[in-house]
């Protein structure tokens, strides 16, 4: 079990990083295939949402330098970067996946969203051949476990979303929201949801602007609200009270100077931006202006971490299951991990039993087909007591954690080439190629 | 007797003064409600107060003290209107220490003091001292919700959980209570000035203003007018609006202090 998880998320990185890290669906497989080119890395995948970026391994030996691959690759300088950066091994990694998958490390924790996020984030990684052995079980394995972790516990069930608090928000700037008007940017689902809440609580109308204006068309009618083309954004964005923007632009939409426009326009009544894209699309100087309040994803966590402590209990709950749950996977890849150690002294000691009957043939002579299976007996018979004790102790090693020693001076004694991921010889061999890079 | 249930008045609108430096930082819901209960009961002995005073003699509304608390009154039933309208006791936070300096001061001692010169112009009189202290009520009511907007703000600006269950009302709720309060006070300012100085003409034959009463008022009545036109031609809101509400309300502190050491607006005989 060489799992290496390295990553940032809301809380330990700020928005400012988290936008640096932030990888585009567009480029997901090659970030992928790059990793599986590195260095003591065997398979690996890449988690990026707009909460956390993360990159998950299975590697060589345990060791390999994952930090030197995201300052590689972000070209970001290591005080930069290491400060927001955790970093999980083995057994702590696979109870990290499985914390994330089932929601527990979410912003806002019990939401599905994350889990939807996870697989699409698997298939990518799949589909480039970088994930194939180990962490196809283990993603597996931690998707069954967030399924355990919805059904068993009521995480999940009274989520408090983030379209709920945008909407609490609202109300501590406008009061009632009867007859407020909506502008969607960016035509995602999380800001359909947002609008959706809006609209129930009273809001009047809608906007939705998008750079693909088909799009656009299709979510105003789901509303019977407004199209707007992407060019006329700045020239009606001030009929709308609260604007809630998800675009996937590089860089901030709405700057200081529009903010300014929108309020001359509006004769300063106040605007409320909702910004949920990562990099931001709302430029965090909009903020200073008097009238104008802008709440990104990572103030809006602040403002739901006062719901989390409702949630407190049956989170207890989710993390003993994920805490079984990581014992159990963790002794079935140990199974798993001694069994072709074994399947290999088989063929061994297999090897040797044949080559030493072929070797007296001659010398007995022919033997009646009784001699024969009389030989086979005792030959077979001789070999399974050998192999009795160390089979049996491979097993039971497999449980604990010294597996990876035993399997080593089983190796060793017999001299035994195993094939597959899962011997250490080959591994180490592997390693000292990887080193050498 | 009339002193004593202004005492008795000043007790209740202690729990309001309290309500108010509490409110500050946390919320109850329970002291809100014993703090609008008292600031009831205050209301009933201090109408009682006001009615003696009415009834003990000619004019006496015009003794700085009764005037103090007749405002108090005044600025006490705006608060009431404000929280049939909005449910909310939150301008109390201005309101109650206001009020509660204004009955303080005026619960002091007894003030006898006619303005004998003014007997034969006692509607004019009665008129002016009504008309101008509600719209003195209305600014401080503006002013305090100008000052409630600015917290508010910087409880939505700062991000934190806590401006999620704060006690304040939502923004545009405290905006309205300050621009309706500026647009209801302005023409009782204006009217009141006006027969002011109706008042000073019939006395005087002329109104002086160089007096620094009259000067004071000019002034914080021009403020109110900025305030009512920056208001309604621009929006204004936020730091600017409180900044003129601030300056409106020093200027009105001012005009009546100034009740001191004018020649012509002189109380005591």
């Amino acid at each position: 079990m060489r799992f290496q998880l390295i990553g940032v998320n809301h809380k330990s990185a700020p928005l400012e990083v988290r936008e640096r890290l932030a990888i585009p669906d567009s480029r997901l497989p090659d970030t992928c295939r790059d990793l599986t080119a590195y260095p003591g890395i065997e398979e690996a995948m890449v988690i990026s949402t707009c909460n956390r970026v993360e990159v998950v391994t299975h590697t060589v030996n345990g060791h390999a330098d994952l930090r030197g691959f995201l300052h590689d690759h972000f070209h970001l300088k290591p005080e930069e970067l290491d400060p927001h950066l955790y970093e999980f091994r083995e057994k702590d990694a696979v109870r990290h996946v499985f914390r994330v998958a089932s929601s527990l490390d979410s912003m806002v924790v019990g939401e599905a969203q994350i889990l939807g996020q996870v697989k699409e984030a698997y298939a990518t990684a799949r589909a480039v051949g970088a994930v194939r052995g180990q962490l196809d079980q283990l993603f597996s394995r931690a998707f069954a476990v967030a399924k355990r972790v919805r059904t068993e516990t009521a995480v999940g069930s009274s989520s408090v979303s983030i379209a709920s608090v945008a909407v609490e928000l609202a109300k501590k700037i406008f009061g009632s929201l009867h007859g407020k008007n909506v502008f969607i940017v960016g035509a995602g689902k999380m800001s359909e949801l947002a609008a959706r809440h809006l609209m129930a609580h009273g809001c009047a109308s809608i906007f939705v602007a998008n750079r693909t204006y088909e799009r656009a068309i299709g979510l105003a009618q789901k509303f019977n609200g407004q199209a707007i083309k992407f060019e006329d954004l700045y020239a009606t964005c001030d009929r709308a009270d609260i604007v809630i923007t998800s675009t996937g632009a590089p860089h901030a939409i709405f700057r200081r100077e529009h903010g300014e426009q929108f309020l001359a326009r509006r004769k300063n009544r106040p605007m409320f931006f909702i910004d949920i894209a990562v990099p931001r699309d709302v430029s965090p100087d909009m903020a200073k202006l008097d009238g104008i309040f802008t709440y990104d994803i990572d103030d809006l966590q602040q403002a739901v971490s006062s719901h989390v402590a409702d949630r407190r209990k049956e989170a207890e709950l989710a993390e003993a299951i994920i805490a079984s749950e990581v014992e159990r996977f963790e002794a079935r890849l140990s199974t798993l991990d001694v069994v072709p150690t074994i399947v290999s002294l088989q063929d061994h000691l297999e090897t040797i039993r044949q080559a030493e009957i072929d070797r007296v043939r001659g010398r007995l002579g022919q033997m009646t087909p009784e001699q024969e299976i009389a030989v086979e007996a005792l030959t077979r018979g001789i070999i399974n007591k050998v192999m009795h004790t160390p089979i049996t102790t491979l097993k039971s090693a497999a449980k604990e954690s010294e597996a990876t020693t035993v399997v080593d001076v089983v190796r060793r004694l017999f001299n035994l080439q195993v094939k597959g991921k899962e011997s250490a010889a080959p591994a180490a061999k592997k390693d000292e190629v990887g080193t050498r890079h | 007797m009339s002193l004593l249930w202004l005492r008795f008045a000043l007790a209740c609108y202690f729990i309001g003064l309290v309500y108010a430096f509490v409110a500050l930082s946390r919320t109850s819901d329970l002291f809100s409600r014993i703090a609008l209960h008292a600031a009831s009961l205050g209301m009933v002995f201090h109408f009682v107060s006001l009615v003696e005073v009415f009834l003990s003699g000619h004019f006496v509304w015009a003794s700085v003290h009764n005037g103090e608390s007749l405002l108090a009154f005044i600025s006490m039933t705006f608060f009431m209107v404000i929280y049939a309208i909005y449910q909310t006791t939150s301008p109390g936070v201005v309101v109650f220490p206001v009020v509660f300096f204004l009955t303080f001061v005026a619960a002091l001692d007894q003030q006898p003091v006619l303005l004998t010169q003014f007997v034969s112009h006692r509607g004019w009189l009665v008129a002016h001292i009504i008309l101008i202290f509600t719209g003195y009520a209305a600014l401080v009511l503006s002013f305090g919700a100008s000052l409630l907007y600015l917290l508010q703000e910087r409880r939505l600006k700062s991000k934190k959980p806590s401006s999620l269950i704060s006690f304040l009302p939502a923004l545009e709720v405290i905006d309205q209570i300050g621009y309706r309060s500026l647009l209801l006070g302005f023409p009782f300012m204006t009217l009141g000035l006006l027969t002011g100085s109706v008042v000073a003409i019939t006395t005087y034959g002329r109104v002086d203003f160089l007096d620094p009463k009259i000067l004071l008022s000019v002034l914080m009545w021009a403020v109110y007018m900025i305030m009512v036109f920056t208001r309604w031609n621009s929006g204004w809101r936020g730091r600017r609006a409180a900044f003129l509400a601030t300056f409106a309300f020093v200027a009105a502190l001012a005009a009546w202090a100034a009740n001191y050491f004018s020649t012509m607006h002189r109380f005591a005989s």
